[in-house]
Formats: structure tokens, sequence, C-alpha cells
């Protein structure tokens, strides 16, 4: 397998045992959507994969922090258990404030066929180590580190 | 920044304790309670990159923790602990911690001996590893042969090895040749959530995938004559090594449970250097709803190896037409390599309980251990150190020095020292698996990008942090394994 291509819209950084990476986007919504493509690229080459499942998702947090980690924590859960690998997301709102998060968003992909679909790696969990959702002059970058 | 300007950064920032043991001063952080021990050799620790050392001293923070924050010889980056740490912390004063234990709640090995030669095995070689492999469902989305309901998961995850046999995936015996007896007590399925029910549930009797596999392995060399006859090895002799964990099911139980700890973090103003470090005072309702369902997760586990096992079994009495007994499939050990544990250790000369997490390492009992099987009792806990695929794996056993010096820990494995995504990078998995070929190694695995991630040249030497184990006396070489055949989800 090739890496995916490093550009804006997130880049895979090094890290011995895990896998780490950043997301951006000009609005939160997109760098949380690119942090998905991210994760689920980390897996297997999303190109390929269409959209004929589509799950909504909704989700409410304390923290931006914990936001980012539920949000792709419920991506995996969904692909366990539904069975479904996600390569599409859209994330259509993300409102808060002080204790009060929340995110709307739909993820779409195609039922999980083992003899299709080749896996690289499984991504077991979403960690807190080195997690950042910042905002700067371009936009938001997110930094996720998953345990693979 | 190149590599090397790294390493000597971490090198510079350690003093030199003796030639395998390494001390992260009180200094290196604001906010340590205790220094950091590192045992590797003076070339392990060229190799450390800092911010392992940064992971030792974020630990070295947390409330009660005693005596130090140590690393074992196959030391690396991790998230919160690093990879290799072992920490133990007071049952009152003290925190207990996810991030102390990871994701993979009981990730773990166990080996299995057999009657059969080296040449017994090799000729047949391929036909055992293509028939393991089509038994035992491995890889990323793989789904179990058994279809468990809501009750018997309650049950694994209660009774972990001892719900398995009783189901009828093995033997008695099998039961007190795990660590522990395959159970931690106090497990609680309440704890435990639907969403990580409904991921174990369809998981449970599967491998896995990532550094989990399933050997078929010779001893080729004996260190210890008398102990290698108490563990029932000799030289020449096919032994099996299984290496996976609670899967999906241990996955969502930490996940969940940190999401609670990481607010209970401020609740009790517990001041943390890392966010995956989230933990709780040990005695808080907090703590023990994660301990009861992270025992739930070890036992899920160990009914887990226990499924594997028995299928292994069924596929070696088929191919070699033998039963069990014939075949002298018997269960040598099985250690845990992600839990924290209620253990009593000696402390400034003093008896207490403490909560000793170990993430990526192994319990190392000494001879004479009340919870070491009559078996091993005169001689000590089985250490089982697998190597990365293709190179060898070692058994120790467990010495009164690891519980003076290491809280009765060992190391788990190599250590890996380069990223799965280089190594996609820079290993071609045909070309590895081709390699291990030609010297009469078969690697069966559900494609080859999930050979290259696990190439023997992402890990450590085997033997450079078994030596350490051995030199500095907190496990002693046994046994040296070499691998025939190795699966691979």
């Amino acid at each position: 397998m090739t890496l995916p291509v490093l550009n804006r819209e997130y880049e895979y950084l090094e890290h011995t045992a895990d896998a780490k990476f950043r997301a951006y986007g000009t609005t939160i919504e997109k760098a949380f959507q690119n942090a998905a493509v991210a994760m689920f690229n980390a897996m297997i080459d999303t190109s390929t994969i269409s959209d004929e499942v589509r799950e909504r998702i909704e989700l409410t947090s304390e923290d931006l922090d914990g936001l980012l980690v539920d949000w792709l924590s419920e991506l995996l859960y969904l692909f366990e258990v539904e069975q479904v690998v996600f390569g599409q997301f859209k994330v259509d709102n993300i409102t808060g404030h002080d204790d009060n998060y929340s995110l709307s968003a739909i993820a779409c992909g195609e039922p999980l066929n083992l003899t299709r679909h080749k896996f690289d790696t499984e991504v077991k969990a979403v960690t807190y180590n080195e997690l950042m959702v910042g905002e700067n002059k371009e936009g938001w970058v997110v930094q996720v580190v998953v345990d693979t | 920044m190149t590599g090397e300007t790294e390493t000597t950064g971490a090198f510079d920032l350690v003093t030199k304790i003796d030639n395998n043991t390494w001390e992260v001063p009180m200094d290196y952080k604001p906010g340590m309670r205790v220094p950091g021990r590192i045992f590797v050799s003076e070339t392990l620790m060229h190799g450390l990159e800092k911010q392992t050392l940064d992971q030792v001293a974020n630990v070295a923070t947390l409330p009660g923790i005693q005596k130090y924050s140590m690393a074992m010889p196959d030391a690396h980056l991790g998230y919160g602990f690093p990879i290799g740490g072992v920490a133990a912390f007071d049952r009152e004063e003290g925190v207990i911690s996810p991030g102390g234990v990871g994701f993979d709640i009981n990730c773990g090995i166990r080996l299995i001996r057999t009657n059969l030669q080296e040449e017994d095995v090799r000729p047949r070689i391929k036909e055992l590893m293509s028939r393991l492999f089509r038994d035992i469902p491995s890889g990323v989305g793989s789904k179990s042969r058994i279809r468990a309901s809501e009750s018997e998961l309650d049950d694994a995850f209660t009774h972990g090895s001892r719900w398995a046999v009783e189901a009828g995936y093995g033997v008695e015996a099998d039961i007190e040749h795990c660590e522990g007896s395959g159970l931690i007590e106090g497990a609680d399925p309440a704890q435990v959530s639907a969403k990580a029910h409904k991921r174990g549930k369809p998981q449970f009797g599967t491998l896995g995938s990532g550094n989990h596999f399933l050997e078929v392995q010779y001893v080729d060399k004996i260190y210890d004559n008398e102990v290698a006859s108490s563990f029932g090895l000799k030289e020449g002799q096919v032994t099996i090594m299984i290496h996976c964990g609670s899967r999906g099911a241990g996955h969502q139980i930490c996940t969940d449970h940190l999401r609670v700890l990481s607010q209970a973090v401020k609740k009790y103003g517990i001041d943390l250097p890392d966010k995956q470090l989230a933990c709780a005072p040990a005695q808080s309702p907090e703590a023990q709803n994660y301990f009861k369902a992270m025992a739930c997760g070890a036992n899920y586990a160990w009914a887990n190896r226990q499924v594997i096992t028995h299928w292994t079994r069924e596929v070696f009495e088929r191919l070699f037409c033998m039963d069990m007994d014939d075949l002298g499939m018997d269960l040598v050990y099985d250690v845990a390599h992600n839990v924290a544990k209620l253990e009593e250790h000696v402390i400034d000369g003093k008896k207490k309980e403490v909560y000793v997490h170990r993430k990526g390492a192994t319990r190392a009992f000494p001879p004479g251990h009340h919870d070491v099987p009559d078996a091993y009792r005169a001689v000590g806990q089985p250490v089982l150190v697998p190597g990365s695929m293709g190179t060898a794996s070692y058994i120790l056993h467990g010495t009164e020095a690891a519980m003076d010096i290491s809280f009765g820990s060992a190391c788990h494995g190599a250590g890996r020292v380069m990223s799965r995504a280089r190594a996609k990078h820079e290993f071609y998995g045909e070309d590895v698996r081709k390699n291990l070929e030609a010297i009469g190694i078969t690697v069966k695995a559900t494609h080859p990008s999930v050979i290259a991630e696990e190439a023997p040249g992402v890990y450590k030497s085997s033997s450079e942090v078994v030596n350490v184990m051995h030199n500095i006396g907190i496990a002693k070489k046994v046994a040296r394994v070499l691998p025939i055949g190795v699966a691979k989800g």
C-alpha cells in the first residue's frame, strides 16, 4: 500500500506504536470530517468506498476534545457492529459552549465484504494522548493518536 | 530533525544506575512524586525516544505511586503509559487508570507444548498453517464460529477461562495453568456497556489483527534443564504460541470508562500531564466501576484464548490423526500483558496492597509464591516473551529479584522501533513472506501488507531485551523457541 498523499485535508505523523494524524478544515466541521477520513484511510483505501449505506450520528459531549474522541469512537463502533466500511463523511453542525457541545453528521459507506475489503491496519480505539482541537488564522486543526 | 539527535537527547536526560538500569530524575518534570526507572542496556537506551521518557515521567506524577515509575526492557512510546510501563499505586491513597492498562485489556500470550518433534511437523507445515488459518478466524472484521448468547457472554465476562472449559473448550488443567487461573475476581458485567456487549459477541473466538498471531515453533535451545523439565520443555519439541486479547469488547470497555474518568479527574482535582492518564482515586466509585469492567475484559480475553486453544488442538488432532492426550497438547502457561491487579508487595520493608498496572508488561512471580501453579511453585512462574515474526521467542521464569526490583514484572515482547505506516513504506509484504519462507518459516496472513507492518525489522531484537532481564535477574532464561509457521490476521 502507498501512504495517502499529504495534503491540506489531513496528514499522518510518525508514531512508533500507533497511528497519529492531523486533520485540517476551514471550519471545525470540515476538520472533524477530515479526521474521520484520516482514521478510516489508516485502515483501508477509502477512495473506492461507495456511499450506499448512510448512518446519521448525533452526539453530545462536555468539551470539544471529548466530542472529537466520541465522534471517531462512534464510527469505529458502527463499523464493527453494523459492519459498514465508511469512506465519506458530512459533519453538518458542531455547536456548543461551556460544558455542552453537540455534533450532527452523516457517515456514508458500504457493507463490509471480507473478500473485497483488504484492511491494512485495525484501529482499535481513539486515545486522548496528544489530542488537540485548535483554531489558527487559516482554520481548524485537530490532532489524534489512534491505537492500532 | 534526525532520529540521532533525538535519541542522544534521551540518553543525556537519564542517570545511569548500573549497566541495565537508568533513572529518570525527579526534576525531569514538575510534579513527579517518584523517580522513573528504565531497565534497558546501553544499546537499547540509545534507541529510546525522548517521548518515552516523558511518558515514564508523566506516570510518576500520578497520586499514590510507589517506589518508581518503571519501564521494562522492551519499552517504547505508547499513549498515556509507555508500552512496557509498570506502576503500582497504593490501595487507599493511589489511583486506578485505564491509561495504565490500555484498550486491548488482557492482550496476552499462551504457550502450548506437544509431543511432536520439529521433523514431524516441518514436512506438513504448509497444510497445518492453512488449516489453522482457516479454522481460527482472524483479521479485521472477522466473525467467530461461536454464536454466544447474551448470558454466555456475561458468564465469560464473569468466569474467564473456567467458562470456556465448562462450555467444552478445553480441560480442567488449562485453568490452573493461566495467570490467576484465567480470572480477575470482582468482574461485574453490569459495568460493561451495551455497546461493549455488542462488539464482544461476534468476536468471541477470534484472533484479531495487528501484532496478534498464532505461531507453530520448536524448542531450539535449553538454558536451564531443571526448570525446562518442570515446564515440560525439551529440545526439538514443537510448541504453539497464541497472542491475542479482548477484541472489541475490551476496546469499548476502555473507551467508555476513559470517558467517565476523564470527567472524574476534574471532580477529584487531579492534575494530569496527559489526558490519556485519566484516573480516579482507587476506592472511588468511578475507579472501582472501571476495575469491575476491566476484569470483565480480562476474563473475556482468557476465555477467548481458551476457545482458540481448543480449535488449535482440533486442527492438530485431525491433521496428525492423534488425540489430544497422545499429542500431549498441554497448556504450559498463559500470561496477561495489559491489566491492573490488586497485589501484595513489600514496600519499604512492609507488606502493602497495591494496584499494579502493567501495560505491555508481564507478571513474573517467583518460586514459592501462592499465585504460581503447584506444578511450577518450586521454580517460579513461566514468563513468555514472544519475538517478532520470524525471530526467536523466549521462555523465562520469575524470580525473587523481580519482587524487589519491578513489582514482580518483566517485559512482554521485543518492542517496536518503527510505526506501522513506516513499516509499510519500507517493507514489501510479499518480499518479507518470501524471505521468511527461504529460512523455513511459513507465513499465512489475510494479505501482504499485514506482513509488512509486522516485519521482523520493525522490532527490537528479542534476544537483547531478554538478556537485559536475565542480567538484572527479574526473569531468568529457560528456553528459546524458533518459529516454523505463523498465522496473522
